[in-house]
């Protein structure tokens, strides 16, 4: 009965095919600005042949088996890719939903004459779709969740900018969560713009960021060791009130590292270092 | 002490410390912390999920808001089945660490809440318990 099935898919593929397309089209979930409609109707077809051709290998009834594979495969693929072309869940998932109201309804035409056996098959198309539309969700999500693993690289890759506050002075706001991968960066970055600027003075800031734990301190007393190493002194401001607290009790000790509540006092300990002084104009001296 | 709500989420790589860090964050806001409490809280959490992290290769974490004496406060679960710790006195004091950290994560943690225990069992796993008053 299978082989029948799935022999009389394959005699109406042609048909199933245009019943697809015409649902995708007439979906309000379809998106033009995306992928034009022949490229969409390529894709459609490559997946409703290696469906068919699974399931002439195949058994209908066993949707994990191995002959299921390249169609997981060619699935996984559209999914992901769908997913970095930024379609939504639900424009992905009408995609291959609406193949299963293509199929059963050429099922619904070629069995109207014996209803038992028209229900068991659309049974079992059913369940190979929804299995199929799993593997959809599961590799959309994953090819999303690549597409955010790469933002985070990119976000620890630009949020880590050395200024060049004054001759002799960098700092260095750290916003967001200071993990290991990001503490290398940042790290690298002070380390080889202490170089290029000849810098004797190195600010840290972090007051973005959101957290101090003991991983956190380990790896802003690592930094302060290395710069200090390159022979300038590093400064660590943006103590909040709350973090001073917090490390009080984890029982940090950060008593070896200069550490000052706000940007600004570290610049003015920073001047006092270099014997610079900043101070107000005296207009009436100075006018001429 | 009674459960007001709940929410359980598991921490297996890096990224869901974020996601934790900011579900607790949440949570703590919804009861009215303060932010030194919440900033306590939160550390400790981040200590103790890291270590789930690193020494059992992940876990599970459950977020409760418990009721007790009137006042309210959030109670962290964190339970892994890793290898467990084979000396909790000794984990437990400052500055001790098999891995190549400070050994201040589980005696810190413990310093930051109101209330701490740690049940392990060698080859079994570990399941840390603390509570954090609203103003406690």
């Amino acid at each position: 009965m299978k082989l029948d099935t799935a022999k009389l898919l394959q005699k109406r593929k042609k048909q199933i095919l245009e019943l697809w397309m015409k649902n995708q089209l007439v979906d309000f979930s379809l998106r033009e600005d995306l992928m034009s409609n022949e490229e969409l109707t390529v894709q459609s077809e490559e997946l409703v042949n290696i469906l068919l051709q699974s399931l002439n290998n195949g058994n209908l009834e066993d949707v994990q088996s191995a002959s299921f594979e390249p169609l997981y495969e060619v699935l996984e693929t559209i999914s992901r890719s769908r997913a970095k072309m930024g379609y939504s869940p639900r424009e992905t998932g009408t995609f291959v939903f609406s193949l299963k109201d293509a199929l059963l309804n050429v099922l619904q035409q070629e069995f109207k004459n014996d209803p038992v056996l028209l229900l068991e098959e659309s049974l079992k198309v059913s369940k190979l779709i929804d299995s199929l539309g799993i593997v959809t969700f599961e590799t959309f999500i994953k090819g999303r969740e690549e597409v955010i693993l790469r933002q985070t690289d990119e976000i620890a890759e630009i949020s880590t900018p050395v200024i060049r506050v004054w001759d002799g002075i960098v700092a260095l706001p750290i916003i967001g969560t200071l993990d290991s991968s990001r503490t290398q960066v940042v790290m690298e970055n002070l380390l080889q713009e202490i170089v290029a600027t000849s810098s004797s003075i190195a600010i840290l800031d972090i007051s973005g960021v959101p957290a101090v734990d003991s991983l956190v301190a380990q790896h802003l007393i690592k930094t302060v060791s290395a710069t200090r190493l390159m022979g300038a002194e590093c400064i660590i401001s943006g103590i909040r009130p709350e973090i001073a607290q917090t490390v009080v009790h984890l029982g940090i000790d950060l008593s070896g590292i200069v550490t000052k509540a706000t940007l600004a006092s570290a610049l003015r300990y920073a001047f006092s270092l270099l014997q610079l002084e900043v101070r107000k104009l005296n207009l009436k001296t100075n006018q001429l | 002490m009674i459960v007001l709500s709940s929410d359980s989420m598991p921490i297996m790589k890096e990224l869901d410390m974020v996601v934790f860090r900011n579900r607790l964050k949440e949570f703590a806001v919804k009861i009215g912390m303060s932010l030194v409490n919440q900033t306590k809280l939160i550390t400790a959490a981040s200590e103790l999920s890291r270590n789930m992290l690193r020494y059992a290769g992940g876990g599970n974490v459950l977020i409760e808001i418990v009721n007790a004496q009137r006042q309210n406060g959030l109670r962290l679960t964190f339970s892994d089945t890793g290898p467990g710790i084979p000396d909790i006195d000794k984990a437990m004091k400052d500055g001790f660490s098999t891995g190549k950290s400070l050994g201040l994560g589980l005696p810190g943690a413990k310093r930051l809440v109101s209330d701490f225990d740690i049940k392990s069992t060698v080859g079994k796993g570990t399941t840390i318990t603390i509570i954090k008053w609203k103003n406690g």
